[in-house]
């Protein structure tokens, strides 16, 4: 199945069968001669909704920071599409977890995702007749209307999120890339901002990748879970994935998995493994 | 007032010095870079007290070690964010060398105050035109680097993912800004070129939401500062850079309590 999946990314976009959205073939990643993610191989399809998981510094970021063309492979072949990465890719768009500087602007909602259509070209930034009518797309795609025209520095952070994630969907991208969009944020606007990332997935049929740390967030709007760790991942679904096995070694530890209503807590013997992460986050 | 000679150059030199100084501070404002437009002023002193030393024009001479200024800050990019410190010494040594050129140079004192405080009413007809010249420069750089310096500003991440190359921007920009801020050094002098560089263009981001009027806005205070200071230093015979130092902070405090007023009148409209 992997084997095919990477014979038609190697096919390219004119080949016979449409390419997988994601196509990782031995993948290596190293961050300041750190090597954080060794040998990965994983096909995502086209309209798949990814989870991603692991403990900080597995690895999650970085792999978008490569999917992006920000970062090269020190080894091993990743495909966007069928195509080599490249930084200014239409393809993809992007939700960094580094949060923009500009939460004390009186700036508007509207002029803030603006600045993100073609800003990458030179000249005067207007729009045209046609970015507008985009800007006013991804807006409404997110449910910002009201937003618009009020001024950054009195939004919330579910607010701001929504915009930035309007931001992402300029320039009608089929992967998003969304890193860690639900830290430090309210859990009512936390499953806000799954809801309507799930149904903009499902309208639209892009892929989606959504790295975050509680998995149990996701789960009904995810179709598949990838789970790093220790320069390693796995990539299945929940039941796949989420267990004692798989878990134990992607952290090098022993870990325990536990169902309780509907909820999957994972666990070592120092504590839960998840709160561990949220504590990190407040 | 305007039947003098020196006093039509005045106002068109302040309009010209203050619609660029307005339009670039809002994007100096907006990258939190104040204080480098701040540094690069006195780096500009040194440049023109040199210059004049070896019998230049201190305007280029201050054109020039602006932009050196700019070129240095550049390099380091990113590696400036929060050495303040840093940044304050390296900008004392640059008045302190200033200081030892004027020092050297005895032949006029009056050079000195002109620099540090500006001295509009003394503009001639070459060097307005110097002002124009610059100013038409570095208002086509901006609108040239307009788009992703935005973008970049808002949001650096995204925009280096989508293409934008931060370095060169941001280099780009602090090279409009060394021939901004010595432009604003000819008009209030290099120690307030804050006045004009940053007084505006605070008071215009926090009166409007849209981008493009804040622009607009803090060029337009800015020009009415400028002539309004002009004008009212005609009328005392007080220097002219007191005037629009004051006005730039009466116009700074006005618009803060402003704001306050609007927000409280967006508050009851959101609760009708």
């Amino acid at each position: 199945m992997d084997a095919l999946a990477t014979q038609r990314a190697r096919s390219g976009p004119r080949g016979e069968v449409a390419a997988p959205a994601l196509a990782l073939d031995g993948l290596a990643l190293a961050r300041d001669g750190r090597t954080v993610l060794g040998s990965v191989n994983a096909v995502i399809a086209p309209g798949e909704f990814i989870g991603v998981f692991g403990p900080n510094g597995a690895g999650k970021t970085t792999l978008i920071h490569a999917i992006l063309g920000l970062l090269r492979p020190a080894a091993g072949s990743l495909r966007v599409f069928g195509a080599v990465p490249r930084r200014g890719n239409r393809d993809a768009g992007y939700l960094p977890q580094q949060r923009s500087p500009v939460g004390d602007l009186r700036l508007c909602g509207r002029d803030f995702v603006a600045s993100a259509f073609r800003g990458e070209r030179w000249g005067l930034p207007l729009l045209g007749r046609a970015g507008r009518r985009e800007v006013d797309w991804a807006i409404a795609t997110v449910e910002a209307e009201a937003l618009a025209a009020r001024p950054l520095c009195e939004l919330s952070g579910g607010e701001r999120q929504r915009l930035l994630l309007a931001q992402a969907l300029l320039g009608k991208p089929r992967l998003l890339l969304l890193d860690e969009p639900l830290v430090s944020l309210d859990p009512h606007f936390q499953h806000a901002v799954v809801a309507l990332v799930g149904r903009i997935q499902r309208e639209l049929g892009i892929t989606v990748l959504f790295t975050a740390h509680d998995l149990n967030l996701l789960l009904g709007t995810m179709d598949r879970v990838l789970y790093l760790g220790r320069g390693q991942a796995a990539l299945g679904s929940v039941e796949e994935v989420m267990t004692s096995e798989v878990l134990s070694r992607l952290y090098g530890m022993p870990i325990e998995v536990l169902r309780l209503k509907g909820r999957i807590l994972v666990v070592s013997a120092q504590g839960e493994v998840e709160a561990e992460a949220h504590r990190h986050d407040a | 007032m305007l039947d003098y000679d020196f006093m039509r150059t005045a106002f068109a030199a302040g309009a010209i010095v203050a619609i660029v100084a307005g339009t670039v501070g809002v994007f100096l404002v907006l990258r939190n870079l104040s204080f480098a437009g701040h540094a690069l002023s006195h780096v500009g002193f040194a440049g023109a007290t040199g210059a004049a030393l070896v019998g230049m024009s201190p305007l280029w001479g201050l054109v020039a070690f602006s932009l050196l200024g700019a070129a240095a800050m550049g390099l380091l990019g990113e590696k400036l964010r929060g050495r303040d410190v840093a940044v304050g010494i390296i900008l004392s040594l640059a008045l302190g060398c200033g200081v030892l050129f004027l020092h050297l140079y005895t032949a006029y004192a009056s050079q000195a105050t002109a620099l540090l405080f500006g001295n509009v009413l003394g503009v001639g007809g070459a060097t307005l035109r110097v002002l124009l010249a610059l100013a038409i420069v570095s208002l086509a750089a901006l609108a040239a680097i307009a788009r992703p310096l935005i973008f970049a500003t808002l949001e650096p991440e995204l925009a280096e993912a989508k293409g934008v190359r931060l370095r060169l921007v941001s280099a780009l920009f602090l090279a409009i800004v060394a021939i901004a801020v010595a432009e604003a050094a000819q008009v209030v002098g290099v120690l307030l070129v804050f006045a004009l560089m940053v007084g505006p263009p605070a008071a215009a981001l926090g009166l409007t939401t849209r981008l493009g009027h804040a622009v607009a806005l803090s060029a337009l205070l800015g020009l009415v500062e400028t002539w309004a200071g002009i004008a009212l230093a005609y009328v005392t015979d007080w220097p002219t850079s007191f005037w629009i130092v004051l006005l730039s902070c009466l116009v700074y405090f006005a618009s803060l309590a402003a704001r306050r007023i609007i927000a409280l009148g967006s508050e009851g409209a959101a609760f009708p």
